[in-house]
């Protein structure tokens, strides 16, 4: 029951169940299955409780009621909320509980969702592996040696699990989309300010999207509809109306739909072959959906990983200057360096302490990036390159309707396997990374498995704004295919 | 002993007028409590964002079109990173490369040939958000620093002039346009004392040695809160900068850029303890606010708000109102409460030179001594028009008139209630004739006199006039006398 959200909206429609029983049933599942995977930084049992009650007491006295009335979901812990810690899985806002909350967190309530709790990531969102969280990592419920991906991975494990049937992940390079494709569920990551950033601890800013991640694009789609739409309070937030996103998916005709794929990105050194495969199969089942597969081009795509690893460390190293030790978080109270004087340590043994190696490693890189000298050999570069690789999408989409590819390049490796390499951690990232630069929707839906059993996604990519178009071609293909129906343990 | 000269450029940063913070909706009222107007915005707390103020933008614009400037058809938001802890987000929200307003002029006074005017070149004007502030608590060896973070995002228009300025009296004429021009236009209430007009200074001197320019090192003179202590700061350090060089020889060339501090009770500059060696801000675009796009029809929109300039004003309170140059500089150096306080005073008398002198003298003597505002004086401009209107038709004298604004002052009422009180009636011409007829008739030798070519004879007549009926205007008087005496 507590499997898709459509089956647990059925249910409590239908009186079968309780959205107390739904809530104990995902307090259950977390405190089962938790211990081992480590997906959960925070279970907000008491409020959750509340909030079911709350909605159950309305519906019996036949109030009416939000969208999403009594479904569990959980939020990835970058998320501001103001009855939950939001830590950025950081021990550098290890306390922190933030006095506001996020734009979706308000529509969620809104929408009489019951939060469940925060989800593990990397930390300050800077993965792929969800490896670097001050809480430890998370395991791929599908294998427990294996990573769920990052770093919304927390998000993923949690639905994979069987602990919610949806979640929020953000995605700066393919944080929600990877990790979806490893645990074998389906996240969208939206146009860029299509979901509203306010409340969303910023990694890189100009590329950062709030999205849904559920197991079928149905379920996906109704959490769109729920958290999208226009935010005074965040100035690159799109004043356009949201669509009915779960009343756009119900057909599953694709004829005259043209799908574009990138021939040289399925010949990809690091491809894996299963991967291949996957995709090659996609594309027929697309086919007898009706739909024509076409060739496409986008000519910069080499660059979009060296492009994404300067943008998104310059970023970020300014975002992450705030935290210093002098208004909150943490604060080191280690002895003053009689070099530095008093304020200079405070700052240097604060960030020292506050921050993991990924995060410095990245303020480094921003920080160099950024400085006289440099700026124009790195960063201003970068935004011509991402000027350039917009231009190519533009083109390929006079072409194509949607773009199918692959959402990773592997299935989920091993724990352990690429975090002291860095560069091959950020190839993770290859295939996902275009559509943050141009700032265009994408979605990775399950489409197989490999020889030990791990999940595999396809991604497809669609013009700005066309999340409907996304979702319905998705729901086409879960129309036609189990994979999002498998789950770990039983495949 | 080399002939030098000072050369100064000057960075003006002011409040601008607003409702509210440049990037959230906190009041920026001066004095609150400490920190008692902040919200997760200006605290730059996690997951916040900045949205622009639009009202901060017209200002900006206004006072660009003022300032002769370019407004560009788009700006930006820039990011400029330092640490400090009245920084909450470790960057201040600045323009960078594409500033609001560009490329303009300002013209003053040129201090050394009265008359004339200097024009100043401005490099550009640009918003940035201001600071909070930082209190170190250093009693009984404490260490505590204390941060009122309630100036956090407060809008500020930061004025950058060419280093087109010669001396310390050209860059008070400079602060002093500026400063009438900003608060002429509403822009900014300029009130150095609460910190909504801040000056930063640079200076350095260009020597004459044997034919050869040499420049002296460039100093950043900053923490000057008045004029005064600017135009002393600068006497101060061209000085200092001649006296160095005379000892050490050293010019722009072996030494960078410094930064000194002013100690107005010390009336001198002192080396400051730089806050970065050589900052690098790594600038770069706010990715959190998109750029800023200026239509014409936006920037024509803000031109048609700016009625008159300051300039303008002294030159059409000279071609309209017939005004010499120097009195309408007074009027409007004076701010535009007073310039509009003389417009009406000058519609209603119909008498502008009239207007023009007892506001320079008496209302503005009458305001210093009560230590008040033109807002708060107790005579309205209409009724000032109205008692100047009667002394140029004659209806009453000077002194007369002197007697009626004292009581004015003092009474809330009207003109005419004054005269009764103070005893004042009009008199009628025949009865003023009847008076003069028998003073003459008493005093033939004054007749003679007159008649024989000594006019100012009557003059003791007009006394005598005064003393007989105290409301007879002397100047009627004067005319009546000589009327009947010539026939």
């Amino acid at each position: 029951m507590l499997d898709s959200v459509s089956a647990i909206l059925n249910a409590l429609a239908s009186g079968d169940a309780s959205a107390r029983q739904i809530t104990e049933q995902s307090l259950e599942a977390i405190a089962q299955t938790d211990p081992k995977i480590n997906a959960v930084t925070h279970v907000a049992a008491e409020t959750a409780l509340a909030t079911a009650d709350d909605v159950d007491r309305r519906r019996a006295a036949g109030q009416s009621l939000g969208a999403l009335a009594g479904v569990p979901i959980a939020i990835k812990d970058l998320i501001c909320t103001t009855d939950m810690p939001t830590t950025c899985a950081s021990r550098m806002l290890r306390d922190f509980v933030p006095p506001y909350d996020a734009t979706v967190i308000r529509k969620l309530r809104d929408a009489d969702a019951v939060l469940i709790g925060k989800t593990n990531m990397d930390e300050f969102a800077m993965g792929a592996s969800n490896e670097t969280s001050v809480y430890g990592p998370t395991r791929n419920p599908w294998n427990h040696d294996r990573i769920p991906g990052g770093s919304s991975g927390g998000s993923a494990a949690t639905i994979a699990a069987g602990q919610v049937p949806a979640s929020l992940g953000s995605d700066t390079g393919g944080s929600i989309r990877q990790p979806a494709s490893h645990c074998g569920i389906t996240g969208l990551k939206p146009t860029y300010g299509r979901v509203s950033r306010y409340g969303l601890v910023a990694f890189a800013s100009s590329l950062d999207q709030i999205g849904p991640m559920a197991w079928s694009a149905e379920d996906v789609a109704l959490l769109l509809e729920t958290i999208a739409g226009y935010e005074p309070r965040d100035s690159t937030s799109l004043d356009t109306p949201v669509p009915e996103y779960s009343k756009a998916i119900q057909s599953s005709d694709l004829r005259g739909i043209k799908i574009g794929v990138l021939r040289d990105g399925l010949e990809q050194d690091g491809l894996d072959e299963s991967v291949q495969k996957s995709v090659t199969e996609a594309m027929q089942v697309f086919t007898d959906l009706g739909a024509e597969i076409v060739d496409v081009q986008l000519p910069h795509s080499q660059y979009w990983v060296p492009t994404y690893y300067v943008i998104a460390p310059c970023e970020a190293s300014s975002n992450l200057s705030r935290y210093d030790g002098a208004h909150y978080g943490h604060r080191s109270d280690a002895d003053i360096d009689p070099a530095d004087g008093p304020l200079l340590s405070m700052y240097r043994h604060s960030r020292q302490e506050g921050f993991g190696s990924e995060v410095k490693r990245r303020i480094m890189i921003g920080t160099y990036a950024l400085s006289t000298g440099y700026y124009d050999a790195y960063y201003n570069k970068a935004l011509k390159v991402r000027r350039l690789i917009r231009g190519d999408y533009d083109a390929a989409f006079q072409q194509a309707d949607l773009l199918l590819g692959p959402t990773a390049p592997t299935s989920a490796f091993a724990l352990g396997d690429k975090l002291d390499d860095p560069i091959q951690m950020y190839l993770c990232d290859l295939y996902t990374v275009g559509a943050n630069l141009a700032g265009i929707p994408a979605i990775s839906i399950p489409a197989g498995l490999d020889d030990s059993g791990l999940p595999i996604g396809v991604q497809l990519q669609a013009p700005a704004l066309e999340e409907s178009r996304l979702l319905f071609a998705a729901a086409a293909f879960q129309s036609q295919t189990q994979f999002h129906q498998l789950r770990p343990g039983k495949p | 002993m080399p002939q030098y000269e000072t050369i100064i450029g000057l960075e003006v940063h002011v409040q601008l007028k607003t409702d509210s913070k440049l990037f959230c909706g906190c009041s920026t009222r001066f004095g609150a409590p400490p920190n008692s107007q902040v919200c997760p915005v200006c605290l730059g707390m996690p997951g916040a964002l900045p949205v622009m103020n639009r009202q901060a933008i017209t200002l900006a614009v206004k006072a660009g079109l003022a300032l002769n400037c370019n407004i560009p058809p788009m700006t930006k938001w820039d990011r400029k990173q330092y640490f400090y802890p009245d920084l909450p987000k470790g960057y201040q929200i600045s323009q960078y490369d594409l500033p609001i307003c560009a490329d303009g002029f300002l013209d003053i006074d040129d201090p050394a040939s009265e008359g004339d005017t200097r024009r100043i070149g401005l490099i550009r004007a640009h918003l940035e958000e201001d600071a909070g502030k930082s209190q170190h608590d250093e009693t009984s060896g404490r260490n505590d620093s204390r941060i009122d973070l309630n100036r956090c995002g407060t809008p500020l228009l930061e004025i950058v002039s060419q280093p087109d300025l010669r001396s310390s009296a050209e860059a008070k004429n400079y602060l002093t346009e500026l400063k009438l021009l900003l608060t002429h236009l509403e822009v900014s209430d300029c009130e150095m004392q609460e910190g909504s007009l801040r000056v930063d200074a640079n200076i350095n001197l260009h020597l004459d040695v044997d034919g050869k320019k040499i420049a002296t090192p460039i100093v950043e003179v900053k923490n000057m809160n008045s004029f005064r202590a600017v135009e002393r700061a600068l006497d101060y350090e061209a000085e200092r900068q001649y006296a160095h060089w005379e000892e050490t020889g050293q010019t722009i060339k072996d030494a960078p850029k410094t930064t000194r501090g002013w100690d107005d009770s010390r009336e001198q500059t002192f080396a400051q303890r730089e806050k970065e060696e050589s900052a690098d801000y790594r600038y770069f675009p706010d990715p959190d606010l998109l750029p800023v796009r200026l239509p014409q029809s936006f920037i024509d929109q803000v031109r048609d708000t700016i009625q008159e300039t300051p300039a303008q004003a002294r030159d059409r309170l000279q071609t309209q109102h017939g005004l010499s140059a120097y009195d309408a500089d007074v009027i409007v150096n004076q701010g535009a409460a007073i310039l509009g306080y003389f417009e009406s005073v000058a519609d209603v008398s119909g008498d502008p030179k009239r207007a023009s002198s007892w506001i320079q003298q008496d209302v503005l003597r009458t305001l210093k001594e009560q230590e008040t505002s033109i807002e708060q004086f107790p005579i309205p401009a209409k009724r000032l028009g109205d008692l100047l209107g009667r002394v140029r038709s004659g209806d009453l004298d000077n002194n007369r008139a002197r007697d009626v604004f004292a009581y004015l002052i003092e009474n809330d009422t009207d003109v005419d209630s004054a005269c009764t009180a103070l005893g004042i009636e009009a008199v009628d011409s025949g009865e003023i004739e009847s008076l003069c007829q028998k003073l003459l008739d008493d005093n033939p030798q004054v007749v003679q006199d007159v008649r024989g070519g000594k006019q100012q004879a009557v003059g003791r007549l007009i006394g005598q006039a005064k003393k007989v009926n105290p409301n007879a205007n002397p100047q009627q008087v004067r005319e009546t006398l000589l009327k009947l005496i010539n026939g």
